[in-house]
């Protein structure tokens, strides 16, 4: 199963990755080799068989709606790379337009 | 509604705030207006390791919803994770509802002059709200011109009910009929404030328009960020507009998403998140189904009281009132008190005036026992001063209450006694008379005034009005 | 002086009941051999200097968090990261009166097989320092084995604590789905992801478990366990119903050291009394791997999402939010999570989510429904844990796919969720070879009486000769 270059940029772009040129050519390379080992799953013929998506067979599993205490600012900021007084620091969403 | 032979189609989709004690998957307390990132927890904070425990509350509030709204509830419901990457969203997914909400296949009655306007939902579900960002350093805190940005998590987890209907909605004021019904419903439902200034209601409408009698669906738009029900009624009026000149000019509709900027009124095209349109859902494997159990959604069913929309009906068709005033007056405690009234003899128009102009600005509650003879003075209040008909209205609210001190101050409308006072204010002011024949209707008011103040203000302000109009035309 | 390359961590626990040694003797016995022979391995990340409590420590994965101890995941993107809190198992262990001696190290966020793809180095087999010790779990793994812990824990989520277990002569348990809290562990792939205890013997391993299992209001995938956990004591196998599947004996890829040291191990059951008969799992073999990487990258993709440099961890410079999260994504995550981010972005990806995704949940009932049907036959299912013995560093790196078939026995009944014991069976040209007792959901108890039985019975000796040796 043959990857283009073009679907491991896209699929790099969804997954926020600043994938280097070199990394490209060789993720390509080797996403295209597993995927064609992975997508042996599609010989099975099942289409009665229902998907797992859990192990086990739990529902309905709540809690109260009874506040705990929250982390003081200081402490949710701890680990922050950047912070303006209590907020989570970044940079702007997109470039700075100029006019 | 349809414009040079067009008609609109319009759907909603509307995201409430619950108004839960904790967020929807970790025990922060929701607190509107806290200081900032001081409601945040590693869960909410998406630290590694950390797992969402659901909100029994949130999922209890969304099923009575899904039963207020006519919705078949789910056997079984699924959460799901939606993913995109934004600041605001701390794990790179929101903890969603995808192919089994927990509410589907509803149907919302809007109570209409010529029968009931039916609007389907197609699904009502339950996740998290995103955080909230402040842009700071940029021109009026627009992304595009932001020096950097600031990221508050307190928001982020609160849980969001999203409605979606059908578009079965053809006017602007359908729509807004639709949502203040709507809103109306979920406040009284007690499971939401359902403020848009506060950002607990939020709607987006998507947009297209056909030829009358067209089946098929145009290409369609979405607008997003309304935060009134004018804005929203007009921000649909403006996009069905910009549609109508586009097809009418041989143009083709193309799907896009809008801001309506309330300050010009007009469209802007939304930044979007990009590759949004691929949100690779995947069941999230964290939590496990709900299968609400049959006698809790019997017990929320019992608790879901009798909705606005069978008052705003009964006022409509059984006594006459418009659709607005329907809304106003079908409100609790108001809908009861516009019964008693009527049951004391109060003639609607008059029931309605009291309720909308004077009750509610005073909020004051008359006793039932005093209605009949409040009434005598609503009868009359046209000839009454306004703090007069005020001072009585509070006064009915204790037991032995008299309409008589209040009606001995009625105004003068005797004419034999105004008659003289107008002429003689008239031929003392010769010149306005002239400007006023010659067109400037605007010295009305100096008239009126000149009246009231020769009368110490006992006059009957309106029929001053009607009397001075009569002799300056002749 | 203590032995700490022989201490079980039972006997450890009998010299502190006893006072014959504190717990603070005890934690500094076990620094001292990380002083000595944690050079050589690098099995530990960072070590905690101060025992907090007077009971034996214990060594800790570090996808599992610990406050106040920086936990990494293996990984850069999260260097610096300190945790505001324990996780659920850490918390049991200290309730228990299980101090932490460390932080072991792991494949990155326990991607791999052999904890090559650690950001911080690899770990080193305690029985040939030129092999790797298995993977993710290796840190724990080479500990134990080495003597730098008494036992550890690890995660598995598709053969990390098996299989590095079975590469390094110590026991391994990966339990259940859902008896262990996952509240606080590194999410690799949440359908997946089991803590369990690596340990010298079987008895150490239930030991540990019964700290560890039980619901955790913090996670809602938990259960109670349906039995208290025993710790075995029955030397014989007498009643016992044991399967051998063909498919997972028969492998190709099976080194013949391996094949004969579980042959003989399976000739032991019967001669403790159990009965012992072929069974089938074919489908199970066949499509267990294919699934298992579509199931576990799909969930990884979207698992290390969060990393994006906003709120903690590493951060690469950036002039918009964008920017920033791509550098920081890219230069933060290795080889192993990218390849598998971009593998899971991939599968569940607008027009391949039911061509890849959802045909492998599929398969995974498929699966499920083979064991269930082996289990209504045996109560206990015998392979090897691993094709091979412990291979040398660099053998598979190049080669992604190579490395994956290193799971190719331990992943089927982990997507059946079902738990799996590693006890080392025998060696193979001086290499330690693991036997895998896998059982029916639940039936922990099972696996550790079929475990201790045969472990007594083999006498296989846990410490590296070279090891024993120098000392
Ligand atoms: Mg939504
Ligand atoms: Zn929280």
């Amino acid at each position: 199963m043959a990857i283009s270059r073009d679907d491991v940029l896209h699929v790099a772009k969804l997954a926020r990755l600043a994938l280097t040129e070199d990394e490209v050519a060789r993720l390509g390379e080797q996403l295209g080799a597993i995927l064609e080992a992975v997508g042996k799953v599609s010989e099975l013929e099942l289409d009665d068989v229902p998907p797992t998506s859990h192990p086990l067979d739990l529902v309905n599993v709540w809690g109260e709606d009874e506040p705990r205490p929250s982390l003081p600012a200081d402490d949710a900021l701890a680990n922050a790379p950047e912070r303006d007084g209590d907020f989570f620091r970044v940079p702007p969403a997109a470039a700075v337009e100029t006019p | 509604m349809t414009t040079n032979g067009w008609e609109p189609v319009v759907g909603l989709e509307i995201h409430v705030h619950l108004k839960t004690r904790t967020k929807m998957f970790c025990r922060c307390e929701l607190a509107y207006g806290a200081p900032e990132n001081s409601r945040t927890c590693p869960v909410c904070l998406a630290h590694p390791g950390t797992l969402p425990v659901p909100n029994r509350a949130a999922i209890e509030a969304t099923i009575k919803l899904g039963l207020a709204l006519g919705c078949r509830i789910a056997p079984r419901a699924l959460f799901h994770r939606k993913h995109y990457f934004y600041p605001d969203l701390p794990k790179g997914y929101q903890i969603s509802q995808y192919d089994v909400p927990l509410c589907s296949d509803g149907r919302f009655a809007v109570p209409a002059p010529g029968g009931d306007r039916e609007i389907e939902i197609v699904r009502a579900h339950l996740e998290e709200d995103a955080a909230k960002t402040v842009h700071v350093g940029g021109e009026s805190g627009r992304i595009g011109g932001a020096a950097h940005s600031n990221v508050d998590f307190n928001r982020g987890g609160t849980p969001l009910v999203e409605i979606v209907t059908r578009p079965d909605l053809h006017s602007p004021e359908d729509a807004r009929a639709f949502l203040q019904l709507l809103r109306q419903t979920i406040v009284e439902l007690g499971i939401s404030d359902a403020e848009m200034e506060k950002g607990t209601l939020r709607a987006d409408a998507n947009i297209s328009v056909r030829r009358a009698g067209e089946r098929a669906l145009r290409t369609r738009t979405e607008l997003k960020n309304m935060n009134s029900f004018s804005f929203i009624a007009r921000g649909i009026e403006a996009e069905v507009a910009r549609q109508v000149a586009v097809w009418e000019s041989g143009g083709e509709v193309t799907q896009q998403t809008f801001d309506y900027d309330a300050a010009t009124g007009k469209l802007r095209p939304h930044r979007t998140k990009e590759e949004a349109e691929d949100y690779r859902y995947l069941p999230e494997p964290d939590l496990v189904p709900v299968e609400p159990p049959a006698e809790l959604v019997e017990r929320l069913r019992a608790e879901v009281p009798e909705l606005p929309s069978s008052r705003v009906r009964l006022l409509m068709d059984a006594h006459g009132r418009s659709y607005e005033s329907a809304l106003f007056i079908g409100r609790l405690p108001f809908a009861d008190l516009f019964r008693e009234m009527i049951k004391a003899g109060w003639h609607a128009d008059d029931a309605e005036h009291a309720l909308m102009n004077t009750f509610s600005a005073i909020d004051v509650r008359p006793e039932l026992e005093n209605l009949a003879e409040l009434y005598r003075v609503y009868a009359v209040r046209h000839e009454l001063p306004r703090p007069v008909v005020i001072e009585a209205t509070s006064a009915s609210s204790r037991a032995g209450f008299s309409a008589e001190p209040y009606l001995a101050q009625r105004a003068v409308a005797d004419l034999s006694e105004l008659d003289p006072v107008i002429d003689r204010i008239l031929a003392a002011n010769e010149p306005q008379v002239a400007q006023y024949r010659a067109g400037k209707e605007g010295l009305l008011g100096f008239f009126v005034g000149q009246v009231m103040r020769e009368t110490q203000g006992k006059a009957s302000p309106q029929v001053v009005n009607e009397r001075l109009r009569e002799k300056l035309k002749s | 002086m203590i032995d700490t390359l022989r201490l079980t961590g039972e006997e450890a626990m009998g010299l502190v009941e006893r006072r014959e040694i504190s717990g603070a003797e005890l934690h500094r016995a076990y620094l001292d051999a990380i002083d000595e022979r944690d050079g050589e391995l690098h099995a530990y990340l960072r070590t905690v200097d101060e025992s907090e409590g007077d009971g034996v420590p214990i060594a800790i994965k570090d996808v599992i968090t610990t406050k106040g101890v920086e936990t990494t995941a293996g990984s850069r993107i999260l260097e610096g990261y300190v945790p505001l809190f324990d996780a659920t198992v850490t918390t049991r262990c200290k309730d228990a009166g299980l101090p932490i001696l460390g932080k072991t190290n792991t494949d990155e966020f326990a991607m791999g097989s052999s904890t090559e793809n650690s950001a911080f180095g690899p770990t080193r087999n305690p029985w040939d320092p030129r092999r790797v010790p298995g993977g993710s779990g290796g840190g724990s793994a080479a500990a134990v084995a080495a003597g730098l812990a008494p036992w550890a824990l690890g995660s598995d989520t598709g053969g990390s604590v098996k299989q590095p277990a079975a590469l390094t002569g110590t026991v391994g348990l990966r339990p259940t789905y859902g008896t262990v809290s996952r509240y606080g562990v590194v999410a690799f792939a949440s359908s997946l992801d089991q803590v369990g205890p690596v340990t010298k013997t079987v008895r150490d391993c239930a030991l540990l478990y019964r700290i560890l299992a039980g619901r955790d209001p913090c996670d809602s995938t938990t259960v109670d366990l349906p039995e208290p956990v025993q710790i075995p004591e029955a030397e014989d196998l007498r009643g016992l119903r044991v399967g051998v599947p063909r498919e997972m004996n028969e492998a190709e890829g099976i080194e013949p050291g391996v094949a004969d040291a579980v042959a003989r191990a399976i000739e032991l059951c019967a001669e403790l009394g159990a009965e012992v008969g072929e069974c089938e799992l074919p489908r199970s073999v066949e499509y267990g791997l294919p699934c298992y990487y579509l199931v576990a990258p799909a969930e990884a993709s979207s698992n290390l999402a969060r990393y994006d440099g906003v709120r903690y961890g590493f951060r690469a410079g950036g002039a918009t939010l964008r920017e920033l999260q791509e550098r920081t994504r890219d230069a933060g995550f290795g080889d192993e999570p990218k390849r598998r981010i971009m593998l899971g972005t991939y599968a569940l990806s607008a027009g391949y989510y039911e061509a890849f995704y959802g045909q492998a949940q599929k398969v995974r009932t498929v699966i499920a429904r083979e064991h269930a049907a082996a289990f209504e036959r045996f109560d206990v299912l015998v392979s090897p844990t691993s094709p091979t013995v412990a291979f040398e560093l660099g053998a598979r790196t190049a080669n992604p796919l190579a490395m994956y078939l290193s799971d190719l026995l331990t992943i089927p009944s982990c997507m059946a969720g079902l738990p799996g014991l590693s006890i080392p069976c025998g060696l193979s040209e001086g290499l330690p070879v693991g036997l895998q007792l896998i059982g029916a959901q639940f039936a922990e108890n099972t696996l550790f009486r079929a475990g201790h039985a045969l472990e007594r019975a083999l006498g296989f000796d846990y410490v590296p000769p070279r090891l024993a040796l120098a000392a």
